[in-house]
């Protein structure tokens, strides 16, 4: 007889949701003529929620489906929440500026809805080549998207870049995959750390090899030092909503995968992975904040500040427990918010074609634009982990998730480093407020779905600074089952 | 002498070895993107070879994913391609320099 396997397609609704608003995207692209631009994006928007409402509604039911395949614990649902919510801002972001440069086209939201769609399904995976689709499903829109100004040169030169870098660390995460099944005989999260921690000689170097591969392809992605050389090229040639986006979806989906990775499938040779996160979080941290001191260009530095943002999220993976991963899931929604306001403030000051990015450019701006010198110190702030903001509560809660599992060394080389950042973001404040005015015509309009963006992240930040109680209930309760 | 298992490891990481020193030392980008595709396919080797070795059925499964992936890889990568060589009439990567730290 054949045994029909578990299938459970609920697990999938909030997928399924944003799938289908995406090809009515396309449908409406392809079939309507005329001013779409804005009925595209409110689409984008009614469906990003409507999935919203959906993933909520399976909090607590624990589900899996597909053969054990797809779990959609609150774990995984918490990140896919945290990938909504970016999905969000970036449409928000995105309204005023393609249509300033004049790249109207609707295609867009659908690439940034199937890159949502390969986040979710990479945040509930149990099993690596599920896991390899889902990171392929987010990764190939997102070469696209870096493109997607396609009569720039710089954005052709990121997209290329992203693209052979992406492919390539693809390559060594599948090689690793590879190896994990032939040392394991399984693909199954549960199944290889049930193999591994069965058998009583000590690590099989083939697993260990499998990892360090697995890891490598990761570490591209979520752009950790050493595998760091594309994010300023990329992060300053692609559009800048864009940019946005690639600074929170793939970064939050490879942390997802790489906490269910280390905390379930490899979580019998922890002993033996920790050294090497260890190196990479302090690696990552240092080289993202000492670069980004000497950078001339906001987005450039920007990239650089992601960078190392990325290696304190790395401190949490290093913790490993409970309060690190709750750590890393509250830092990663307060990282959402602030990075999304910072850019919606360079689209807010940019003129076409954004020729002109250099931090002196925003001379005295406090003088013309107040308000908007005022949010954009607030999410500097917030960056550089000032109270009361988001930013501070976050790398507090990471740094002493840290001394609490004995990591005080690597608490410290936090800490110094927090304190390195402080000087470069400043910087901004310091110019904006202290500088004379330089550039007397530079227009700034503003529009309403950016100023939505920009409110929406300027209230978040200075909530979950200053009320963080509320967030830290979230982000306990979604990690239970995980532990 | 029969084959065993290790020859179609050695033989597959030979040839990803191949496909990593030709991303890393071809200058054209669509050599890079064939260099990319023989790592994909060393990959498809071992993972066969570890399915035949240990009777289990994922890793084929798995192959006929991957070739898939490469394909959609492969489509995105050449559209690139196709853009840039407009724009600049080359796909040499050594052009792309417009931007340095």
């Amino acid at each position: 007889m054949i045994q029909i396997p578990n299938i459970n397609i609920s697990i999938i609704y909030p997928e399924i949701i944003i799938f289908i608003t995406a090809v009515i995207i396309l449908l409406v692209e392809i079939f309507s003529n005329g001013k779409k631009w804005y009925a595209q994006s409110i689409i984008a928007l009614i469906g990003i929620i409507v999935s919203g409402y959906a993933v909520s509604n399976q909090w607590n039911s624990f589900a899996s489906g597909f053969s054990e395949v797809l779990v959609a614990d609150n774990f995984a649902l918490m990140f896919k929440l945290i990938f909504l919510l970016g999905a969000l801002l970036t449409v928000f972001l995105s309204i005023w500026y393609f249509r300033r440069e004049e790249i109207q086209q609707g295609e867009y939201f659908f690439l940034i809805l199937s890159s949502v769609i390969g986040m979710m399904i990479l945040s509930s995976a149990n099993e690596l080549i599920t896991a390899f689709l889902g990171l392929e499903v987010m990764s190939l829109p997102l070469y696209v998207l870096a493109g997607f100004d396609k009569k720039k040169l710089l954005s052709n030169e990121a997209a290329l870049k992203y693209f052979i870098m992406g492919a390539f660390a693809s390559g060594f995460l599948v090689y690793g995959i590879t190896f994990i099944y032939g040392a394991t005989g399984t693909t199954n999260f549960d199944k290889i750390s049930m193999v591994i921690s069965s058998r009583s000689f000590g690590i099989d170097p083939l697993l260990l090899l499998g990892f360090i591969l697995i890891l490598i392809g990761f570490s591209f992605k979520t752009a950790f030092v050493p595998f760091h050389s594309w994010v300023p090229d990329v992060y300053t040639g692609a559009p800048t909503p864009v940019t946005a986006f690639f600074s929170i979806g793939p970064k939050a989906a490879g942390f997802a995968i790489l906490f269910r990775l280390i905390i379930k499938a490899f979580a019998p040779i922890g002993g033996s992975i920790i050294p090497i996160l260890w190196i990479l979080a302090v690696l990552t941290m240092t080289v993202g904040n000492l670069i980004a001191l000497t950078q001339r260009n906001i987005k450039r530095m920007l990239a650089y500040s992601s960078i190392a943002h990325a290696g304190y999220l790395l401190i949490s993976l290093v913790v490993g427990n409970g309060r690190g991963a709750s750590a890393a899931l509250f830092y990663l929604i307060a990282y959402t918010v602030m990075t999304v306001g910072a850019f919606g403030i360079v689209i807010l000051l940019g003129e076409k074609g954004e020729k002109d990015l250099s931090i002196n450019g925003y001379s005295g701006l406090a003088y013309r634009y107040p308000a908007a010198a005022v949010v954009m110190s607030l999410f500097m702030f917030s960056l550089a982990g000032i109270p009361p903001t988001a930013g501070f509560i976050g790398k507090f809660y990471i740094f002493s998730s840290a001394i609490s599992k004995g990591f005080i060394w690597l608490a410290v080389i936090g800490i110094v480093n927090s304190v390195i950042s402080v000087y470069y973001y400043l910087r901004v404040v310091v110019v904006m407020f202290m500088k004379p005015e330089i550039q007397a015509g530079r227009v700034v309009c503003f529009p309403v779905s950016l100023m939505v963006a920009i409110i929406l992240a300027a209230i978040g930040v200075l909530q979950i600074g200053m009320f963080p109680q509320g967030w830290f209930e979230a982000v306990r309760y979604s990690l239970i089952g995980l532990f | 002498m029969s084959l065993g298992l290790a020859h179609f490891l050695v033989l597959s990481g030979v040839i990803f070895a191949i496909g990593v020193i030709g991303v890393i030392i071809r200058r054209n980008a669509i050599i890079i993107l064939m260099s990319i595709e023989l790592m994909l396919n060393a990959v498809n080797i071992a993972l066969v070879a570890f399915s035949v070795y240990m009777r289990n059925m994922d890793g084929q499964v798995f192959v006929f994913f991957i070739i898939t992936v490469a394909a959609a890889e492969a489509a995105v990568g050449l559209a690139l391609a196709v853009v840039i060589s407009r724009n600049r009439k080359s796909v040499d990567v050594d052009d792309f320099n417009l931007m340095k730290w």
